[in-house]
């Protein structure tokens, strides 16, 4: 699990890529929370295009993500989730703590 | 019913083994034709039920997790996921989803995801003794397959 960090504006978007779980989890949790403490910016977009897999270890990853934004009355946004993944957000409910966005590259599940 | 196949291991309860033990049951599993779906569905149940193992049931210690997965006639699986770890006091409390005893950073929903990506799931244990997690998945035909 990687996660990369950048910055445009007052926007921190981080790229994660890979397998999201309790193991992977805690040093993309530190490096966004470090990030948003140094840029304070008024949207964080956790874009999950490279995302294989995830459980609900990355549910925790966005409610925590949540607090931290709505500390800062900031804007939460999920980018481009695989289908699995966005079933596993849409079960948690958390359309309604951040804004998911699909970019239309989505494939459909093949048999 | 009749067990067609079987699979059994035990693994120490580290986090590094979280992927391993969905991968191996998944890669079980797909000798069934799986779609897509139901291997991320079942990938996301076992990696929860590891999970549990490992951040509840044994917490800073490091255990066994015993894990067996028989697949039945009519493409039916059944995964068993047992700890001898501290046991869940109140299951019915700990099942409820946004429960957790894990953190700020635990979502509290990983038995309701478990729930929601099996067919069935039954929880049973006890305190001091440990926990087994059952879950069934009956994986659908195809079109081409044979009755």
């Amino acid at each position: 699990m990687k996660c990369r960090l950048a910055v445009s504006g007052n926007m921190l978007t981080a790229y994660l890529d890979g397998e999201i779980d309790h193991h992977s989890v805690q040093p993309v949790r530190e490096s966004i929370d470090n990030a948003i403490d140094r840029n304070q910016p008024n949207s964080l977009v956790l874009d999950f295009s490279d995302v294989t897999f995830m459980d609900s270890s990355g549910i925790g990853l966005i409610m925590g993500r949540f607090r931290e934004t709505s500390r800062l009355g900031a804007q939460l946004y999920i980018f481009n989730p695989q289908p699995p993944i966005e079933k596993l957000l849409l079960i948690a409910g958390m359309d309604k703590l951040a804004k998911i966005q699909t970019n239309g590259k989505k494939e459909k599940y093949k048999r | 019913m009749k067990v067609i196949n079987q699979f059994k291991m035990q693994l120490d309860s580290h986090s590094a083994n979280e992927s391993f033990a969905r991968t191996a049951i998944a890669t079980f599993v797909a000798q069934l034709d799986p779609t897509l779906e139901e291997i991320s569905d079942i990938r996301t149940a076992v990696s929860e039920a590891v999970t549990n193992c490992i951040v509840h049931a044994y917490k800073e210690k490091i255990g066994v997790i015993y894990i067996t997965v028989k697949i039945y006639d009519g493409k039916k699986v059944v995964i068993r996921i047992r700890d001898k770890g501290c046991g869940i006091e109140n299951i019915e409390q700990a099942m409820q989803p946004m429960f957790t005893t894990g953190g700020p950073d635990r979502a509290g929903i990983g038995f309701a995801v478990m729930q929601s990506f099996t067919d069935k799931l039954k929880v049973s244990s006890k305190v001091g003794y440990g926990t087994t997690v059952v879950m069934h998945k009956t994986i659908a035909s195809r079109q081409n397959d044979r009755a």
